[in-house]
C-alpha cells in the first residue's frame, strides 16, 4: 500500500492523504495541494520522487512567471552565433536558416518542458497561488493532456505523463477550471497522536516526553490567535532546537530561548510568552 | 450504503444522486467532476464507505470551505455517521441576507421643494456640500454624479514584459527578426516590464455613526469596483467584516445598493475595528494594495488593538489612506480613542464627506499625492 511506501521514506500520510496520491497515481490526474503554510505540501513531493525513484523537477511560482520561464526558451545567444556562422558561410536563405536556428538543440528546456521529456518524473509546482492567472491558462493547457507546442518546432508530448503534484498556501483564488483537472486535497494540521509520531520518526534522539511536549505546545498555539500558527515543518525545527540544547522534555527556560524557531512573528512570540508566565506564575 | 451499488448503472444513478445533493449545498459538483469521481471509485472500492468518502472529497470539492459541506451532505446521504470530523474556524465572513431597508435611519423629508442646481455656481456649492445635510434631490444629484466618477489606478511595474522601444534586448525577436533579414541581426529589439494597476482594498464603516455616509461612501467603492473590476476589494466593516465586492459588480448603482443593504448583517451597529482589520489581515487581500479605511474612528473595542491592527496594516499594505467625514468641518479634531491610536500608521488621512472630497481621494488613488 502506498502509505506504507511513503512511511519507508518516513512521511506520515494520513488516510486522506494517501488515498490522494494513490488515485493521482493510479488516474494519471494531478494532486492539488492546499493547506496552510508548513502541513508537508512540498515534502509530500519530494517523498513520491523518492519512493518512485523518478527526478523530481521543481517550478516554483512567483508573481509575473511566463512562458519563457516555465515551458521553454530559445537561447538566443547561440542562435545569433549560429547566425553569423550563417553568414560568413554565406547562407542567406531565410526559410533553411529558420529550419536551422528553431531546433531542438538551440531549445532551453524549462520545468514543464523538461519533467514532459522525463520520464519517469515527479514535477512539483509549488505555491502556485503567487503565480498570476496568466500562467494558470498555461499551466492547465500543459496538464491537460500532457504536451506543449511550440511553433517552431512542433508539438512535443510526454509518452508517460510525470506525476505531479501543485500545491498552494490559498493566498489567492486559484481558478476553478485548473482545480477541476485535478484531485483536490486539503492538508490539516496533524493530529496530537501522528505529531508525536512524526517528530519521534524525523528527529532521531527525541525522547516520547519531548515530542509530547512539544505536540501538546503546538496544539494549543494553533488553537490560540496567532498571526501564524505554527506548521509541522516548525514544530520540527522547534524539536530539534531544543535537542540541540540537550532538552528530554519542555522545560519553561529552554523553551523560552528555543521560541524564535517556533513562532516567527514577535507578537506571537510575546503572546506565547504572557500566557506560559501565567500559567508557570 | 445502499445495496443498489451491484451493478455500474445504479451506481452511477446513487452518485449522480449525490452530486446533485453536493450541487444544491454550493459544492462544485459539475459534470466533470461527476465522472472523476466515478473514474476514482472505479480505482478503490466502492463497497467501502472510506473509499466512497474519499472518492468523493478529492474529486468534488475545490476549497476548505467545501470540505465541511461536502461532510454534511455525505452524513446526509449516506445515511452513515459522519465519517470525518468537520474543520473548525477558518471561515471568515458569513454573508446573511436581511431585510433591511437601504439607507434607513435617515430623516426622509416629506414635502420636497428644493429644485436641482440651475447653474454652474450652484453645481459648485453641490460639490463641496455635506452629503449628511442634502434634500433628496440633490442626493439624486450626487449620486448621479458619483456613478460619472472614473477611480483610475496608481500604476505598478509588473514582472511580466511588452515589447518597447526602450528597455532591455528582447531575444526571440530579434532573432525573428535577423531570420526574416536573411541572418543579419542588424536590428535588436527591445522589451520592459509592462505596468498593471495597484489594487485598492476599500474598508467603509456602516456602524451607526457612519449611518449619513455609508451610502454614499457604497457608491463610491461601486465608481471603484466599475473602473478597475479586477484591482478593486471592498468590505463592510460593522459588527464584522463582510466582504462585497461581488455585490458591487453590479452595473446600475442602485441595484448594486440594494444587493450590499442584503448582503450586510450588522447596518448601523457598532464597530468593533481592530477585530475587523485583524480579520483582513488575515486574508491575502491588503499585501501590497492601497488600503483605504472609510470610518469616523468611533471604536467600540479596545483602542490598543486597534493601533496594533493599524501597526500590522502599515507593515503590509502599500499605503494605508483613512477616510473620515468628519475631517471636512474644520472645527474638527481627532481626539477619539480609536482615531488617535489609528493615525500614526496611516499615509494620508482625508474627508469623505463632499463630492469634491471624493474626487480628491479618487486622485489619490490615481497616484497623486495629498497636499498636506
Amino acid at each position: 500500500m502506498l502509505a506504507d511506501l511513503l512511511d519507508g521514506h518516513d512521511y506520515l500520510a494520513d488516510e486522506g492523504l494517501s488515498t490522494a496520491a494513490y488515485l493521482a497515481l493510479r488516474m494519471g490526474r494531478p494532486l492539488f495541494l492546499e493547506g496552510e503554510a508548513g502541513v508537508g505540501k512540498t515534502e509530500l513531493a519530494k517523498t513520491l520522487s523518492a519512493v518512485l525513484d523518478a527526478p523530481l523537477i521543481r517550478l516554483q511560482c512567483y508573481e509575473g512567471l511566463d512562458a519563457a520561464q516555465a515551458l521553454y526558451d530559445w537561447d538566443f545567444a547561440r542562435q545569433l552565433l549560429h547566425l553569423k556562422a550563417a553568414e560568413v558561410a554565406g547562407v542567406t536563405d531565410a526559410a533553411a536558416l529558420e529550419g536551422e536556428i528553431y531546433d531542438r538543440r538551440f531549445l532551453v528546456a524549462r520545468p514543464l518542458l523538461r519533467a514532459l521529456e522525463t520520464q519517469p518524473s515527479v514535477l512539483l509546482v509549488d505555491e502556485i497561488d503567487r503565480a498570476d492567472d496568466e500562467f494558470e491558462a498555461f499551466l492547465l493547457e500543459v496538464l491537460s493532456d500532457f504536451t506543449i507546442s511550440i511553433p517552431e518546432l512542433g508539438t512535443i508530448r510526454a509518452q508517460t505523463p510525470p506525476v505531479v503534484v501543485v500545491t498552494s498556501n490559498r493566498t489567492r483564488e486559484v481558478h476553478d477550471a485548473l482545480k477541476r483537472r485535478c484531485l483536490y486535497h486539503w492538508l490539516e494540521h496533524p493530529g496530537f497522536d501522528r505529531e508525536v509520531a512524526i517528530l519521534l520518526r524525523r528527529l532521531p534522539g527525541c525522547t516520547e516526553r519531548l515530542a509530547a511536549d512539544v505536540a501538546e505546545a503546538a496544539a494549543r498555539m494553533r488553537r490560540a490567535d496567532l498571526v501564524k500558527p505554527p506548521g509541522i515543518a516548525e514544530t520540527l525545527d522547534w524539536a530539534a532546537a531544543l535537542l540541540t540544547l540537550g532538552a528530554t522534555r519542555l522545560d519553561p527556560g529552554l523553551a523560552a530561548a528555543s521560541l524564535g524557531a517556533l513562532l516567527k512573528y514577535r507578537e506571537d512570540q510575546e503572546a506565547v510568552r504572557a500566557e506560559w508566565n501565567g500559567r508557570h506564575a | 450504503m445502499p445495496d443498489a451499488g451491484s451493478t455500474a448503472r445504479a451506481m452511477a444513478e446513487v452518485m449522480a444522486g449525490f452530486a446533485r445533493t453536493l450541487r444544491a449545498a454550493g459544492v462544485p459538483a459539475d459534470h466533470h467532476r461527476e465522472q472523476s469521481f466515478l473514474e476514482a471509485l472505479a480505482r478503490l472500492d466502492a463497497g467501502s464507505e472510506r473509499d466512497v468518502y474519499w472518492a468523493g472529497r478529492l474529486t468534488m470539492c475545490a476549497s476548505p470551505d467545501d470540505v465541511p459541506r461536502y461532510d454534511r451532505c455525505f452524513a446526509a446521504y449516506f445515511g452513515g455517521r459522519r465519517p470525518h470530523p468537520g474543520r473548525a474556524g477558518m471561515t471568515v465572513t458569513i454573508i446573511r441576507a436581511i431585510a433591511s431597508p437601504y439607507g434607513s435611519g435617515e430623516p426622509e423629508t416629506g414635502g420636497e421643494t428644493t429644485a436641482l442646481p440651475a447653474t454652474a455656481s450652484e453645481a459648485e456649492v453641490l460639490r463641496h456640500r455635506d452629503v449628511a445635510h442634502l434634500t433628496e434631490a440633490e442626493r439624486r444629484e450626487v449620486h448621479r454624479l458619483l456613478a460619472l466618477l472614473r477611480g483610475e489606478r496608481e500604476r505598478r511595474s509588473s514582472r511580466r514584459f511588452r515589447p518597447s522601444h526602450r528597455g532591455v534586448l528582447d531575444g526571440r525577436r530579434t532573432v525573428r527578426e535577423a531570420v526574416r533579414r536573411g541572418g543579419d541581426p542588424a536590428r535588436l529589439r527591445l522589451r520592459a516590464h509592462r505596468d498593471r494597476p495597484r489594487r485598492v482594498v476599500m474598508v467603509v464603516d456602516v456602524s451607526g455613526s457612519m449611518t449619513p455616509y455609508a451610502d454614499t461612501l457604497l457608491r463610491f467603492a461601486h465608481a471603484l469596483v466599475r473602473t478597475e473590476p479586477r484591482a478593486t476589494e471592498v468590505f463592510s466593516a460593522g459588527t464584522r467584516l463582510t466582504r462585497i465586492t461581488a455585490e458591487l459588480r453590479h452595473r446600475d448603482p442602485d441595484t448594486a445598493m440594494r444587493a450590499c443593504s442584503a448582503a450586510i448583517p450588522d447596518w448601523s451597529g457598532g464597530t468593533r475595528l481592530g477585530e475587523e482589520l485583524k480579520a483582513l489581515l488575515r486574508l491575502p487581500d491588503p499585501r501590497g494594495a492601497t488600503v483605504v479605511i472609510a470610518s469616523d474612528g468611533w471604536e467600540r473595542g479596545s483602542a490598543d488593538l486597534l493601533g496594533a491592527q493599524m501597526a500590522r496594516l502599515s507593515r503590509v499594505a502599500h499605503r494605508v489612506i483613512w477616510v473620515n467625514p468628519h475631517k471636512g468641518d474644520p472645527a474638527y479634531r481627532p481626539l477619539t480613542a480609536g482615531m488617535r491610536a489609528a493615525l500614526p500608521y496611516v499615509t494620508d488621512f482625508v474627508a469623505g464627506h463632499s463630492l469634491a472630497a471624493f474626487e480628491q481621494l479618487a486622485a489619490l488613488l490615481g497616484g497623486a499625492r495629498a497636499d498636506a
